[in-house]
């Protein structure tokens, strides 16, 4: 098949940041995560899982709290006192409005969704009403002595239950006055020392609050009369998070020491009426604070600040035994961070807050080259190298940047191309043309913009604004190599294709049910590779406007199942110059080449064979051979691309090494006493 | 949970029962629907839910019928015979059963029997057997007569077992009773007669029968108000011998002996049956439902207004006639746990039904015709289940023992017992010996000359099964006067036996095996598998003097030179050898201590009874723990040699336990001052063991990062990777 010298490169020291916040929306199947950084990204969890959105960071925004309402708006506050609602459709923040209660802690949107509800620093329970465009203060309730750290809505939206330090208040909605106050035994481990902090509390129909606090207890509290029912203790360490199911018959809880407990309501005895909660099942998929935990029909979500996001399926609740009843831990953003200029050999890594430029060489010599530092506490979105080396763009959220780079002998000198125009302000994806001489960028308006580049200088050629009626954001570029089509997909609504030379929508692929995860056109055929979040590859020939043979025969056999069951997406799809038969393609854990040429595996055949095939005769070896050449050798694999002919370059990022950068996890005793 | 359901009333109409009763009540072949037949001219069919009557049928003035009506359920169609001779069969369509089908037989029927999926049969009174079509081909065939003249058939029930129909009859001659069993495939007719067994006199009121895959369970209400079970084989090994079946009691006294209307009994599941009658003599009649797996009362209802004694069951609901009109109670039974049985499972109760709670008290002595029981308790239930196809011997054993036990010499008794003992398997064989040990204690307690120890030792010993009410009620009694008596090889083998003593008798136990003088332990025969020849080692002195010193689980106590009392110690290392690898106690004492040592405990309960034991005797026990731990730490398992000895955790416990207890005490002694810190050092050097382990998990992590960095191929190299 082939052999190829491989740059395996592992020094992009890229580390995610922690989970803050999960909130689960049951109406659509999505998932929100906020990370300490400010990051919000959106999973759609029917489209396997696959992160189809994302809302950058800012340094000032540590989000705290994180919730659905009406439906499927999404509001997020934080320690900048500020509740701030998310433009699902164009990938941007609507507003954000000040609560004046000084940092936010918590917020909960009431039973119905119409009402919002945030607990402050000073103490405070805020209630804003949500109206269609923005939400709206409406009054404060009973201020309290120290900040509200949690809160929950009794499901009739009557009663809400406040945790604070010490103590947790019960609030009359209506009166909006303290009912109740119920205080919580400080005592941690038999010596009463410090401050209880009320991590969590829920809220439950038949009137219990439940509540975990930094004391390690999860307690249930009768909030008619205000005393305690029972408490277990089930940690060393604080539990830091609660969730409970829809059908309130189960809850799960996060502790520091990285543990998820899950509680069930079961009968005392077999065929009797009356149930208790019986701590069930716990989980150790951590190493560090689980900061946020979620309950969706099927499945345990909880994330922390090992910064992997978990998914736990409840066994019982699983009706089809597929890859949804799989444990499923989400590590890498399922977007690429990296860039690569093939001509002079060089990866552009991305980060929060800078970019890296590396030159590839021998094992003796890897140059870092440059170190470039964004202005302002914005993230980058997304950042691109030319093919040629000379350019470098990237955006924040507010700024788009441009630079210029020289290289003579070893040194190398940047140049920032100062004056871009008022429109391209910010950016979802940049793109450069395969000979540098053309710019595509996204922006978050829905408009493609083509920009002429030349010497120093650029040019604005074109804006495909978005067909009227749309915003959606455009979150994927891919350029055919003869510079001569476009195209674009945005979350749901299909894949554009667009004529550069004569500046005009050339078709669209039929819509498909599943989000893109990677595209690319390929070189002389200029047919265009689709992967999909499920798993699928479609070509689709763009001069004849309709998909390929080999897709059709593809679509017709089906992918093998192993194929299928694969749980990361494909991020990655490129060509090989001279094997016009070959796609490449990778996903986190493996590396494959697509030969068109030979036949399709089918489920009985051997997806992935190790090991060279020796002793066997040329017959048996071109029966056995298909279509699908995968390796695994390297993972995480983060990025995959050909320099030339016979080289590869892959970035991987080891787990141990983003492990070895987190703060040391809570550590518990091994022997003795 | 069995339960039962406000009754209706079927019909305004009054039947016109006879002081016999209905003829019977049959299921149709629609759910709902039920046949009945009063015992004058008339056949009802009702429907149940609708509690209304859907058709009825009647046979001229001066006929009657003789045979409850009954559905043929392949055909649909009702058969019936009226004086004895006359078979009608008719279907819904028809009104006037004079014009229905009318066959003439030529011997009397004495019931047609139907169950859903076979062809009805025809018993005669002489006790053949014909299929119904069979028999209407040609009516007028001669039918033999299978039975003895005078034998009157009493009962019968027809069941389907794997697909063959089974039927069974019990017959009744001058007192005694005969069942027979008929294959009707196979033709096999089995006879067998049912011993009644003790209670000669006892008439067989009711019977009733379920059946399961290789017997049919034959229930018997008897006069004496009890339940019997018989299990009859359905394929009985020899057809043509007269087999004779034992019955066993099932429940005892569950309605009253000499009442004066009917008993009626009815199977309701595996578990569960329902009886009619009157509780106590002169009590009013109830319909009582019991379970039979833990014999307990599960719900009983009043029929103020009298029953003719006669109960059917169907699907969920019991027929009766209560006062003049037929009664039907719905049943429901959910699955029947332990839990429920008792009480502890929840339940809604009906304000219609009182449930009476009829635990069995175990700690009460049991079993039938002991001397010392009195009438009261002739109320509780026993339970039996063994079956005997052969025949018994005239008077049971148990009684002659228990007879025995009452008023011969302790030889006798030895000898009495150690007969029963040979026999073994008799059906009553653990409450024979529940009862046989509690008649010996009893007797201990009123003659205080009379210790039959040999005895006991013997029925103990039958435990080899720990059969846990024997043990939970009699251990009490057994052990309080084995400890008055100070007979300290029997209070080792309960110990070996019991798995519930309570702490305070353990604590008992060690009390006496310490401070019980050694000349007299020589005499005792004590069971010493659990105590290895320690004195063999002793031998080996010089040899066990290094290792000692050297295996103290890896620790050397000469290398922590900062503690003063080490070099106290140090002083005197001859000593601490000959005190540390001799055993402290007479070998004896420690199969007895081993004994404590394995007992079960709970710490909470043992701890303050730890605290009444003299100091001297703590010291002596804390000794021989240690002497154990050394020699525990001797070799790399941490096992003591022999066949059953205490664990290295039982040892190190039990000293935690007597330090806990007694500390203040034992440190305030000279004599323990070396012992304690000999503990002291055994702990200190566990803690450095610990520690050392926690330094040696440190290196081996780091060893495993290096490890894994040899993997990691740095940050960036060049390979060569070939896909194929």
């Amino acid at each position: 098949m082939g052999e190829f010298k491989v740059h395996r490169v592992r020094f992009f020291n890229y580390v995610p940041s922690g989970i803050r916040c999960v909130a689960y929306n049951n109406q659509s199947n999505r998932l929100a995560v906020s990370r300490t950084d400010g990051t919000v990204e959106i999973y759609n969890l029917s489209a396997n899982y696959f992160q189809e959105k994302f809302f950058p960071g800012h340094e000032s925004r540590a989000t705290e709290a994180l919730c659905w309402a009406e439906g499927q708006r999404l509001f997020s506050a934080g320690l900048n006192g500020e509740i701030m609602e998310y433009d699902l459709q164009a990938l941007n923040i609507k507003y954000a409005m000040d609560a004046f209660g000084g940092p936010i802690w918590s917020m909960a949107a009431s039973p119905s969704g119409s009402q919002l509800l945030v607990g402050c620093e000073d103490g405070s329970v805020k209630l804003f009403q949500i109206t269609p465009d923005k939400i709206q203060f409406e009054r404060n309730f009973d201020r309290q002595k120290s900040r509200i750290l949690s809160l929950s809505w009794h499901p009739s939206g009557t009663h809400i239950a406040a945790g604070s330090i010490d103590y947790i208040s019960v609030f009359d909605v209506k009166s909006g006055s303290a009912v109740h106050k119920m205080i919580v035994d400080r005592q941690y481990m038999g010596v009463s020392k410090r401050k209880c902090i009320v991590w969590g509390v829920a809220f439950l129909s038949d009137g219990t609050i439940i509540s975990v606090d930094s004391a390690g207890k999860v307690q249930f509290w009768d909030s008619a009369t205000g005393t305690l029912v029972k408490s277990h203790l089930i940690a060393n360490a604080d539990v830091q998070s609660i969730a409970v199911a829809d059908q309130e018959d189960s809850f799960v809880v996060g502790t520091a020491e990285g543990t998820v407990f899950h509680f069930q309501l079961v009968p005392v005895t077999s065929n009797s009426s009356e149930k208790q909660w019986v701590r069930t099942k716990p989980f150790q998929h951590h190493t560090h604070d689980v900061r946020t935990v979620a309950h969706s029909p099927t499945a345990l979500i909880s994330g922390g600040t090992d910064t992997h996001l978990v998914f736990r399926p409840l066994m019982e609740k699983v009706e089809v035994k597929n890859y949804d009843a799989a444990l499923r831990k989400i590590t890498f953003p399922h977007r690429c961070l990296i860039s690569c200029s093939k001509k002079r050999q060089l990866l552009l890594f991305q980060f929060a807050h800078h970019l890296e430029l590396w030159r590839l060489g021998s094992t003796v010599a890897t140059d870092h080259l440059l170190h470039l530092k964004t202005k302002g506490p914005e993230n980058i979105i997304c950042s691109c190298i030319s093919p040629c080396g000379s350019w470098i763009a990237y955006s924040t959220v507010s700024r788009f940047f441009l630079y210029r780079l020289n290289y003579e002998h070893d040194n190398i000198s940047l140049k920032r191309v100062s004056k871009m125009p008022a429109f391209l302000r910010s950016a979802l994806q940049i793109l450069f043309s395969e000979d540098s001489t053309k710019l595509f960028v996204a922006s978050n308006q829905g408009a493609l913009h083509i920009v002429q580049l030349s010497g120093g200088s650029f040019k604005h050629l074109h804006a495909f604004q978005p067909q009227s009626g749309t915003v959606e954001a455009m979150c994927l570029l891919a350029v055919s190599p003869d510079g001569n089509w476009l195209a674009a997909s945005g979350t749901s609504a299909g894949v554009h294709v667009y004529n550069v030379k004569q500046l005009k929508l050339h078709c669209t692929v039929p819509a498909y049910n599943f989000p893109v995860t990677a595209m690319a056109i390929a070189p002389n055929t200029n047919n265009l590779v689709i992967a999909h979040s499920d798993q699928q590859v479609f070509e689709y020939s763009i001069p004849d406007k309709q998909y390929t043979d080999w897709s059709r025969t593809v679509q017709k056999q089906g992918f093998h199942h192993l194929w299928l069951q694969r749980d990361t997406p494909i991020t990655h799809i490129s060509f090989h110059p001279k094997r016009p038969m070959h796609i490449l393609l990778h996903d986190a854990y493996m590396f494959c080449i697509i030969d068109k040429s030979l036949p399709l595996p089918n489920d009985k055949t051997l997806l992935y064979n190790p090991f060279p095939p020796t002793n066997e005769s040329d017959v048996i070896r071109r029966r056995t051979a298909h279509a699908f050449k995968i390796s695994k050798i390297y993972k995480p694999l983060l990025f995959m691309d050909l320099l030339d002919e016979r080289t590869l370059v892959a970035v991987e990022r080891p787990l141990d090494d983003i492990i070895a950068q987190l703060p040391p996890p809570i550590k518990k005793k091994k022997f003795g006493t | 949970m069995a339960a039962l359901e406000e009754e209706f009333t079927l019909s305004s109409v009054v039947l016109s029962a006879g002081p016999e009763g209905l003829l019977g009540v049959e299921q149709s072949d629609k759910t709902d629907q039920f046949l009945v037949t009063d015992s004058g001219r008339t056949v009802i069919l009702y429907k149940v839910s609708d509690q209304k009557p859907l058709g009825s049928w009647s046979v001229k003035q001066g006929q009657i019928i003789t045979c409850p009506a009954v559905c043929n359920f392949q055909t649909g169609e009702y058969v019936v015979v009226h004086d004895n001779k006359v078979l009608r069969i008719w279907n819904n369509e028809d009104v006037n059963l004079d014009k229905v089908f009318k066959a003439t037989l030529s011997a009397e029927v004495y019931r047609i029997l139907s169950v859903q999926g076979t062809e009805p049969l025809v018993l005669f009174k002489e006790g053949a057997v014909r299929g119904l079509e069979a028999l209407l081909a040609d009516p007028q065939q001669k039918i033999e007569t299978v039975i003895s003249d005078e034998e009157v058939i009493k009962w019968t029930k027809f069941f389907v077992v794997f697909r063959h129909p089974v039927l069974i009859f019990i017959t009744e001659k001058h007192g005694n009773y005969f069942a027979y069993v008929q294959m009707f495939n196979s033709r096999i007719l089995t006879k067998y007669t049912l011993l009644l067994g003790q209670d000669e006199n006892s008439v067989i009121k009711s019977f009733t029968a379920s059946v399961d895959r290789k017997f049919i369970s034959l229930m018997s209400l008897s006069s004496d108000g009890c339940i019997y079970e018989t299990l009859i084989p359905i394929r009985p090994a020899d057809p043509e011998k007269n087999q004779s079946l034992v019955k066993s009691l099932l429940l005892k006294a569950v309605v009253s002996g000499n009442a004066r209307n009917g008993v009626a009994l009815t199977a309701l599941d595996q578990d569960h049956v329902a009886v009619l009658g009157s509780p106590l003599a002169a009590s009013k009649e109830c319909l009582s439902v019991w379970n039979i797996k833990f014999q307990t009362l599960q719900t009983s209802k009043e029929l103020p207004q009298g029953t003719s004694g006669q109960l059917w069951y169907y699907g969920e609901h019991l027929f009766m006639l209560h006062g003049k009109s037929l009664t039907v109670i719905p049943y429901k039974c959910e699955v029947s746990s332990l839990a429920g049985a008792l009480g502890k499972l929840k339940h809604s109760q009906d304000p219609g039904t009182h449930v009476v709670s009829h635990f069995v008290n175990w700690e009460t002595p049991q079993g039938c015709g002991l001397g010392f029981q009195n009438s009261e308790q002739s109320r509780r239930i026993l339970r039996r289940r063994k079956i005997e196809v052969s025949l018994q011997p005239e008077v049971p054993p148990s009684k002659q023992l228990l007879s025995t036990i009452m008023k011969d010499s302790e030889k006798h008794i030895e000898v009495e017992v150690r007969k029963f003992l040979a026999l073994k398997q008799t059906p009553d064989f653990h409450t024979v010996i529940g009862d046989t040990v509690t008649g010996l204690l009893e007797r201990c307690k009123a003659e205080p000359s009379f210790y039959p120890r040999n005895c006991l030792m013997q029925l103990i010993q039958t435990h080899v099964l720990s059969y846990r009410f024997f043990c939970l009620s009699l251990c009490p009694d057994l052990m309080e006067i084995a400890l008055k008596k100070k007979d300290v090889q029997l209070l080792q083998l309960c110990l070996q036996q019991f798995p519930d003593i309570p702490e305070s008798v353990t604590c008992a136990c060690l009390k006496i095996f310490l401070s019980i003088g050694d000349d007299s332990l020589q005499e005792t025969d004590v069971n010493m598998e659990s105590v290895f020849d320690y004195s063999i080692n002793s031998v080996h002195d010089e040899k066990m003097e290094e290792q000692t010193e050297i295996l103290q689980n890896g620790f050397n106590p000469e290398e922590d030179k900062c503690n003063n009392c080490d070099q106290e110690l140090n002083k005197k290392p001859q000593d601490e050898t000959k005190e540390s690898t001799s055993c402290p106690v007479v070998q004896k004492r420690a199969a007895l201590l081993n004994a404590i040592l394995h007992s079960a405990y709970s710490e909470t309960f043992l701890l303050p009874h730890l605290k009444d034991i003299p100091a001297q005797h703590i010291t002596l026990f804390l000794k021989y723990l240690y002497f154990l731990y050394l020699k525990c730490s001797e070799n790399a398992t941490m096992t003591l040699p022999g066949i059953h000895p205490p664990t290295l955790n039982q040892i190190m416990d039990w000293i935690c336990l007597l330090l806990d207890a007694n500390f203040t005490v034992v440190v305030m002694m000279p004599e323990a001052k070396r012992l304690l810190i000999n503990l002291y050092k055994l702990v200190k050097s566990q803690i450095s063991v610990y520690s050392e382990l926690n330094k040696i998990e440190v290196s081996f992590r780091e060893l495993q990062k290096l490890n894994q960095e040899k993997n990691n191929r740095g940050l960036y190299s060049i390979e060569v990777l070939e896909l194929f």
